[in-house]
């Protein structure tokens, strides 16, 4: 690398800095140095200042376009797909940091992502397919059995016999049973109560035959030349040791499950990606600039924070910035038996007892020498 | 100028010699005033407690109504009572402690180990404690006495049960005390600011009467406030309760009048506590006591401490000015006569000073300060006087004038941009005045809005308001980098007029237009001595500007001839070619570039300047319209018509398609929901294909089309449903699916699912709706009304919570991202530390555009 190169690394972003690098490969050094001073002052006037309050700047950047996002809940997004959940609910839930969103949905990768017919094998194969999506049950009270009467196409369709299909019940309901024809199968518990019966009749109707569990449907879109498997319903999980899936390219829209299994950075890209997606299906401009903030404040403890009063205003230090938000009585009761000290270094405390705020020109203080 | 600065809070509990440490006066009459209205000795109203009536002093610190703070006194309780903000807290204890040596029920071992935990991890002592007091209840035999643990009930709200016998308040406060300060800290307890037993009352504080202050009606007659009423009701319990003690009434009776001490000491408090009827006013309102007093968004909090009201403030109705700068603010001169500027004599304006204390017409001065702080009033008795005095280091304070700060907002304030600092202009007439331009930022427009100016008092204020919150300084988002400040509506339909390729103009009107920017120099005549708009538009751009970029005329995928007024190129601050529209002045283009290149001065010169012209621009030729520019001819309407013919017969289609069972189901979706599907899809396309029709034969110079083509209002799909077809109507989103049985109005089969029945407008608003289609109308017309309150109302409670948990959050100056702790939330603002509105879109293309400028 040339002298005048290496003075100026990382003191802008290095997607700039190689940019520079590979441009100016031919250039005199003189000229990249001209020019390197050029870009370096440009940088450097576009940067934030200290002091500037870029929580509220990033809150208010997010909450205002809030007024213009639509309240329904789906979207048709083409005929083919799945209903996608969008606008103000979606990402009121994604700042509330459900367990469980309301369409949780899992975008996976196949091994060979560029044939349909294999990736559509796979979505096949992960669907989960309970005992009751293929067969209907049937108590019989007289003769104190149940009837498992499985609908053949269906059962063909998802590639089974009625073998596996005996082997999953009994291994699930630890009796034996007897086939019936060539598509019942019989289970004869002996029981002598009616509501004992019931009972193994529950057990039975929860078995699942194949797939992962959790995963209701799979179906699979073209995304440029590769096709994915979108699922509703999340297990990343289940799809983790799933063999034909490449799991590093697995994604799911349930920020809680993806905190849980991948850790916080994945929730944290997670959490961006959907918070970001909302936006732009919208058509709302704002700068991921913001919605980092957002997500890096929620993020920052290691755990995925809510935002409100469970979450991170709840957990503020300060008993006037709590008081102020919601429960104000709880808070101040309960910092008084705490014995609690407000030390004043945030907004809301110091707005409350009248004093300049800690941010923006609020942080500057001026020394005067004396002569 | 802040003398003293609050380092922190301690929160304590009080200790009832606390209470009586502080206690001014044992309160025990149950009244206020006598009869002369003279507050009565160990009153309610004691003048020991401070005073309220003008005249009287405070028998406590000798101050008047202005300057006594008040004094608490106290009520000393015959029989204790539970505090009821900290029942669960004592029932806690209760449980978790032994009820006869006061330890904490777990072994020493035990605790120990918890000890150590506690130290260890500071910030969980929380849950340690929760944790303590979880494992603590189940154990029914103390280790450390052997004492066996009755179970401990609470009735709520104030009842304790150890077994089936009664817990009495003075035996609750007893166990309390017994536990040791070691134990407390356990269980999150500070002993040196609070002991437990505290939270069982002995002696109530009496709030001083300036918390509680009474009013005086219009009839004479005084009423009190709620807390008094509250206080009086425990003082005569009170008093009944000690009579019978003494008197030696039956332990049944005493108990009643105890819990009655009980119900109206929690009332005192907590008026809303569930299980307890709440104390109400002769009226039958509730009383509002001590919580309710702070709670909510009209507690003291959110309405008295996180936000105040101000003085130096004026609302009015707000209406546009067209010759404003953008930075002005037109302001009635009735509330420029009200609002004063305090002005610092120095020698250079002591003559200043002198005029507007002598005039007795606008500008006046209002008020002469002198250096002791003393403020003295300007009447014509004290105006010689007060002149004779005046000497450097008096303020006085003048009327609002010409070119002072003031900041100017409305409501709802939602970002930054809803507050920014404008020039005053005082104008006459009763109405706030700005330029069309910032109406964006505000949201505002003039159906009856109203807003809110404030004048900063300080010259810190004025500066900080005027260098980062002067319009000037706000064009740009902070959001997304793009400018929120420019010209808007007529503006750019006069814009667009002004700078078509056959917009030219004779030497009179050019001049005029010259004359509203204020340039003499005319641009070069063509052969015919006619002056061309963009010519005379290049007259208020900076010199040195560069661009070149489609503006959205372009259609989409379509190559842009070279010369087509799609294209425009702006060399050296001269338009050469093109039109400006929306996207070109606002959307980033224009306004962006100067604001980059130049300045913001420059800026705000360029868009005072482009609003002026863009309405003179408009007003030469004109520019209306009429019923007749939704006029479509015959044949025109035949090829709509048989566009929509063809989609409900489409529509048909699918349906009888449906019904056979042919329809082929979508994955994922049921049978009925598919077809749904295709028939919206059916009929937005057969809309879509109207509106490329009408698009085609209203023609280029219709002025509807005009404007909405360049975005100066209205859209193609408004001029759609005016002349062609107003198209599906939709309720959340769906076809119309409710009303009659089995069909939406009584007009239709049931059964009927065709295009017509569900809710499709196939008549312009132009040829009128039939009935049916009316009321449809009608229906997604509500259904937009009651979503859009939802939204508004959902949406205001995210961004209150988004500003809460955000607004702590800092850039600090090793460029860092912290909250108020100091705790790192980002190393490096945005991964790059640029600032959104600092940059050319947000991005860092502007500094890629600058490498590729520099690359030799």
């Amino acid at each position: 690398m040339i002298k005048v190169l290496e003075e100026y690394e990382g003191k802008f972003p290095k997607s700039l800095f190689d940019e520079i690098t590979e441009k100016t490969a031919n250039m005199k050094a003189a000229d990249i140095k001209a020019l390197l001073e050029k870009v370096y002052a440009l940088y450097q006037d576009s940067r934030a200042v200290p002091g500037e309050a870029v929580g509220i700047i990033a809150a208010q950047s997010i909450g205002e376009p809030g007024t213009q996002m639509t309240m329904r809940t789906f979207h048709l997004a083409g005929v083919a797909e799945l209903a996608v959940p969008q606008g103000l609910p979606r990402f009121i839930e994604l700042v509330d940091v459900r367990r469980e969103p309301k369409m949780p949905i899992m975008w996976l990768h196949s091994k060979d992502p560029a044939s349909y017919e294999k990736t559509v094998e796979v979505a096949k194969k992960i669907e989960e397919v309970g005992i009751t999506d293929i067969s209907i049950i049937k108590e019989d009270f007289v003769k104190k059995r149940i009837n498992v009467v499985v609908n053949i196409d269906k059962m063909n369709e998802e590639k089974l016999t009625i073998d596996d299909i005996q082997k999953k019940l009994e291994k699930a309901v630890r009796k034996k049973s007897k086939l019936d024809g060539e598509n019942t199968i019989v289970f004869e518990p002996k029981t002598t109560t009616l509501s004992a019966l019931r009972k193994y009749t529950t057990k039975i109707e929860e078995v699942r035959i194949k797939g992962v569990p959790g995963i209701k449907k799979a179906a699979v879109i073209k995304q440029g030349e590769k096709h994915i498997i979108q699922t509703e319903g999340t297990n990343l999980k289940g799809v983790m040791s799933f063999p034909d899936i490449d799991f590093s390219k697995s994604r799911s829209n349930n920020v809680k499950e993806t905190e849980d299994v991948l850790g916080i950075e994945a929730a944290r890209t997670v959490l961006l990606d959907e918070a970001k997606g909302v936006l732009d299906g919208q058509s709302l401009n704002v700068d991921v600039r913001h919605l980092m903030v957002l997500v890096d404040v929620m993020t920052a403890d290691g755990v995925v924070r809510a935002v409100g009063r469970q979450g991170i205003s709840g957990a503020k230090s300060s008993v006037f910035a709590r008081a102020a938000f919601e429960e104000t009585v709880r808070h101040l009761l309960d910092a008084a038996l705490r014995g609690q000290e407000d030390k004043l270094q945030g907004v809301t405390e110091n707005i409350i007892v009248g004093q300049p705020i800690p941010i923006g020109t609020g942080t500057v203080g001026i020394v005067v020498k004396k002569k | 100028m802040i003398g003293k600065k609050i380092k922190s809070i301690q929160f304590e509990l009080l200790s009832p010699e606390t209470v009586r440490k502080i206690s001014t006066v044992r309160i025990v009459t149950p009244d206020t005033y006598d009869d002369d209205g003279f507050p009565i000795e160990a009153g309610l109203m004691d003048l020991r407690l401070g005073v309220i009536d003008p005249g009287l002093r405070c028998k406590t610190c000798g101050g008047r109504m202005t300057t006594c703070p008040g004094h608490f006194g106290r009520i000393e309780l015959v029989r204790p009572v539970v505090h009821i903000g900290y029942v669960k807290m004592i029932l806690a204890m209760l449980k978790a402690t032994c009820g006869k040596c006061g330890r904490i029920l777990l072994s020493h071992e035990k605790m120990e180990e918890y000890k150590s935990l506690l130290l260890k991890e500071e910030s969980d002592t929380d849950e340690a404690a929760l944790e303590i007091i979880a494992k603590s209840k189940k154990i029914t035999k103390c280790p450390h006495c052997s004492a066996k643990q009755e179970n401990i009930k609470l009735v709520k709200p104030t009842t304790f049960y150890e077994g089936d016998q009664r817990l009495f308040p003075n035996q609750i406060r007893e166990r309390l005390e017994r536990v040791p300060e070691k134990d407390l800290e356990m269980i999150g307890i500070n002993p040196r600011t609070a002991r437990p037993e505290w939270s069982v009352l002995t002696v109530l504080p009496v709030p001083p009467v300036t918390t509680r202050p009474s009013i005086t009606l219009d009839t004479g007659e005084r009423s009190e406030d709620d807390l008094t009423h509250k206080m009086v009701d425990v003082l005569r319990i009170n008093q009944r309760l000690a009579d019978n003690i003494s008197a030696g009434a039956p332990q049944l009776i005493i108990e009643d009048l105890w819990d009655l001490l009980q119900y109206h000491v929690t009332t005192y408090f907590n008026n809303e506590v569930s299980g307890m009827p709440p104390a109400r006013h002769r009226s039958g309102r509730s009383l509002k006591t001590l919580f309710q007093r702070l709670k909510g968004k009209e507690g003291r909090f959110r309405n008295n401490l996180s936000g105040k009201r101000v003085n130096f403030s004026a609302r009015t109705v707000l209406s546009p000015d067209a010759s404003l700068s953008i930075n002005q603010v037109g302001v009635p001169r009735t509330i420029a006569e009200e609002l004063t500027v305090p002005v610092k004599i120095t020698e250079w304006n002591i003559e200043d000073a002198k005029a507007w204390i002598n005039s007795l017409e606008y500008p006046r001065a209002n008020y002469v300060i002198r250096p002791d702080g003393r403020r003295k009033k300007i009447t014509d008795l004290s105006r010689e006087e007060v002149i004779a005095e005046l000497t450097p280091g008096y303020t006085v304070e003048r009327q609002l004038m010409d070119d002072d700060i003031a900041i100017f907002n409305r409501q709802p304030s939602l970002h930054r941009q809803s507050m920014m600092a404008h020039r005053v202009k005082v104008l006459p007439g009763k109405t706030f005045r700005i330029n069309e331009a910032v109406a964006l930022p505000y949201n505002a427009d003039y159906d009856g809005d109203e807003m809110n100016l404030h004048i900063p008092q300080r010259e810190e204020a004025r500066a900080e308001a005027e260098m980062l919150m002067l319009v000037q300084n706000n064009i740009i988002s902070p959001r997304h980098g793009e400018a929120l400040v420019g010209p808007s509506q007529d503006h750019i339909t006069g814009l667009y007029t002004l700078t078509r390729d056959d917009s030219w103009y004779t030497k009179e009107e050019a001049m005029h237009l010259m004359g509203i920017i204020g340039e003499n120099k005319l641009p070069k005549p063509n052969d015919n001595g006619m002056y061309h708009g963009r010519d005379i538009l290049s007259l208020i751009l900076p010199k040195g500007l560069n661009m070149e970029f489609d503006n959205s005329l372009a259609r989409k995928g379509e190559e842009i001839e070279k010369g087509s007024e799609a294209h425009v190129v702006i060399k050296n601050g001269v338009l050469k070619q093109g039109v400006l529209e929306k996207k070109s002045l606002k959307s980033g283009m224009l306004v962006r570039e100067i604001y980059t290149k130049c300045d913001p001065d420059t800026t705000r010169e360029f868009i005072d300047k482009a609003t002026r012209l863009g309405l003179a621009a408009i007003m030469i030729g004109g520019f209306s319209s009429s019923i007749s520019d939704s006029d479509v001819d015959d044949k025109t309407k035949k090829l709509i018509d048989k566009v929509l013919a063809e989609a409900e017969d489409k529509t048909d289609e699918l349906v009888e398609k449906y019904k056979k069972g042919e329809l082929e189901r979508v994955p994922g979706k049921t049978r009925r929901e598919t077809l749904e599907d295709m028939i919206m899809v059916e009929l937005a396309k057969a809309r879509f294909k109207v509106t490329r029709i009408l698009d085609k034969r209203l023609g280029n110079d219709n002025h509807l089309v005009i404007m909405a083509k360049v975005s100066g209002r209205g859209n193609i799909l408004n001029l759609t449903q005016m002349s062609g077809c107003i198209g599906q109507t939709a309720l959340r989103g769906q076809r119309l699916l409710r009303g009659y049985k089995k069909k939406i109005l009584p007009h239709f089969e049931e059964g009927d699912i065709g295009a017509k029945a569900r809710g499709f407008i196939r008549s312009s608003f132009k040829d009128g709706l039939t009935p049916s289609e009316y009321f449809f109308h009608a229906m997604s017309g509500r259904d937009g009304l009651v979503d859009k309150g939802i939204r508004t109302a959902s949406s205001g409670y995210m961004q209150r919570r988004l500003i809460n948990a955000l607004l702590d959050i800092s850039l600090k100056s090793d460029g860092t991202v912290r909250d108020s702790a100091g705790n790192i939330v980002q190393m490096e603002y945005g991964e790059d530390g640029l600032e959104p509105s600092r940059c050319i879109h947000s991005d860092q293309d502007y500094i890629r555009r600058e490498i590729k400028d520099n690359l030799k």
